[in-house]
């Protein structure tokens, strides 16, 4: 008899499983149930994008490309930042294309972290940075951000996290699950505190289309001095609707962005390539297709942010991504508990803000990338179950 | 150069997002689409009773998938009708004969091989036959008619009303 749990690597044994698993595998098996808690869009990928791929395709375009990417979406990337954050990249050498932002998560703190080094994490965050730093030896240092703060990492928090040992800053902006944007005088004051260090910093911007209330994304490495030690993650799931597609890329400079690539072409090889085709097409001719999408998403946020402040809820606003991250500690709830019962006896799946760090209790995350009929249903069925919770304690 | 947090096309003005948030989401409460408009539930109520006094709106409807009511029976059929424009009135006094009909749910002036497309509902296929035979192609300038029973509505104002599509996208991904 094997004992795969003396074989397995440790760090990966040990790594703890998303505590969120046993809520989707409940609401599975649950009819008419309202879900409010993915991370992706509701809209399908643009026919115009859909149809680059096709063509790719039907022309037999299905080998595969240079390990770092196609040149001429690697043109295109660098092209984007220029146009949008008037960021100059060369696209021989500063940017890899990889399977999702993911990919290039991992490899960045593969190319950069040794064991022993420390990763200040922001948290609340998405639930990749932890692990990834973990496998690979690196220690984490949540650093825990405030929604009186907006919900940004500040300087004063940063620098007393700031050790010999720390080799890396993510900055998650802006922030599943908070919808938190650091604007260019926060990302200024960081950058003052981390300008005479070696720290690196991973600015990961997959959300970076997806700003409202006029607050432009301001990418880390436009701040003076910081693009010599920012690698800028980025991708097309969100603002191009291509989830499915998996293709993200990281942009930083040549020395990182080589062992990156290096790392890369071991083990993956490349991007997948009708999806880089399909890339290519999204950035030549897709910003219309997020300003529309972009407002429909503004319409939601405001529906639901009035909806749960109505609800009695302490809701922050977001300005970024397509989440709400609302209070719930007037409810006397843990979030956990809370999640469980409205899934139980509502039908309303949302996500526990413990699923994005510590930090994250007495909150939960709510996606409005759902219709607004969908929106409003779930919110009707809220209400109820406050009512019902409401009535029990009475 | 475009750059990013400029307003572009395809945004839509206040007052032209409140009319599509009533179309799209007709159901929604006046307080909430203030919210999402960013105007006063007064200022909303206001705006769409002007909008319904000078016939911007010109009224809601909702939209039913009668297949799913089996006791309900309920027959539709497009109706193409070719006229004869008359002397000063040409198509609008015809227009207004076909449409004073209830059985009558919409008319519309066409170009191409025939001039009306006229919408009917009734409870039968053979009330349908009837009222074509003894009230539309008896009136005057009506010179012919081809009659199209619909079998099954798959989308209707927008809305995808006979769909097997759900969201596949999966609960787990955060």
């Amino acid at each position: 008899m094997m004992d795969y749990q003396s074989l397995l690597n440790r760090t990966a044994r040990d790594i703890p499983p998303s505590g969120i698993r046993k809520f989707f595998d409940i609401a599975a098996e649950m009819d008419d149930v309202i879900s409010l808690s993915v991370g992706e869009p509701d809209f399908p990928t643009p026919w115009h994008i859909r149809d680059a791929g096709i063509e790719s395709l039907q022309n037999g375009r299905t080998r595969y490309s240079p390990n770092k990417g196609f040149t001429a979406l690697c043109r295109e990337i660098c092209d984007y930042y220029k146009r949008k954050f008037r960021l100059e990249y060369n696209y021989k050498s500063d940017v890899v294309v990889t399977v999702g932002g993911s990919e290039a998560i991992d490899l960045a703190m593969r190319a950069l972290i040794s064991p022993g080094d420390e990763v200040l994490v922001p948290q609340p965050s998405f639930v990749c940075y932890a692990p990834i730093a973990e496998l690979i030896g690196g220690k984490v240092v949540t650093i825990v951000t405030k929604q009186e703060n907006g919900f940004r990492l500040t300087p004063d928090e940063l620098r007393k996290k700031i050790t010999d040992k720390t080799k890396l800053l993510i900055l998650p902006y802006p922030n599943n699950p908070t919808g938190g944007v650091m604007r260019r005088e926060d990302l200024e004051a960081i950058a003052e505190v981390i300008r005479d260090t070696n720290i690196m910093v991973l600015a990961d911007e997959i959300y970076c289309e997806l700003t409202y209330n006029g607050i432009p994304h301001v990418s880390f490495a436009e701040i003076d001095g910081m693009k010599e030690r920012t690698i800028v993650v980025n991708g097309f799931s969100k603002a191009y609707a291509m989830t499915g597609w998996r293709l993200g890329y990281a942009l930083g400079p040549e020395p990182i962005i080589s062992i990156m690539t290096k790392i890369h072409q071991y083990a993956i090889m490349c991007a997948p390539t009708t999806a880089q085709y399909a890339a290519i097409e999204a950035l030549r001719n897709g910003d219309d297709d997020i300003d529309k999408m972009r407002d429909e998403y503004d319409l939601r946020r405001k529906l639901i942010v009035s909806g749960f402040r109505e609800l009695g809820f302490d809701c922050f606003e977001p300005e970024g991504a397509f989440y709400i991250f609302p209070c719930i500690k007037n409810t006397g709830m843990t979030s956990e508990e809370f999640c469980e019962k409205l899934l139980y006896h509502r039908h309303v799946a949302v996500v526990p803000g413990t699923a994005f760090g510590e930090c994250g209790e007495g909150y939960i995350r709510v996606s409005y990338a759902y219709s607004m009929s969908h929106i409003n249903e779930a919110l009707r069925r809220i209400k109820l179950f406050l009512n019902d919770e409401k009535g029990i304690k009475n | 150069m475009k750059t990013y947090g400029e307003k572009t096309k395809g945004c839509f003005n206040n007052m032209e997002k409140l009319l599509k948030i009533l179309v799209d989401n007709p159901r929604l409460t006046n307080a909430q689409i203030a919210a999402m408009v960013d105007l006063t539930e007064t200022e909303v109520s206001d705006k769409i009773a002007e909008y319904e006094k000078n016939g911007v709106i010109c009224g809601y409807k909702t939209v039913i998938n009668w297949e799913k009511l089996e006791q309900t029976e309920k027959v539709t059929a497009i109706i193409e009708l070719r006229v004869t424009p008359r002397m000063n009135t040409g198509f609008e006094a015809i227009a207004d004969e076909i449409m004073a009909f209830e059985e009558v749910e919409s008319v519309t002036l066409m170009s191409g091989g025939y001039d009306f497309s006229v919408c009917v509902t009734g409870q039968t296929f053979q009330g349908i036959a009837m009222f074509v035979a003894k009230r539309l192609a008896p009136l005057d300038s009506v010179v012919s008619t081809t009659t199209h029973f619909v079998l099954k509505k798959y989308k209707e104002d927008g809305i995808i009303i006979s769909s097997g599509v759900e969201d596949e996208r999966g609960a787990d991904v955060l």
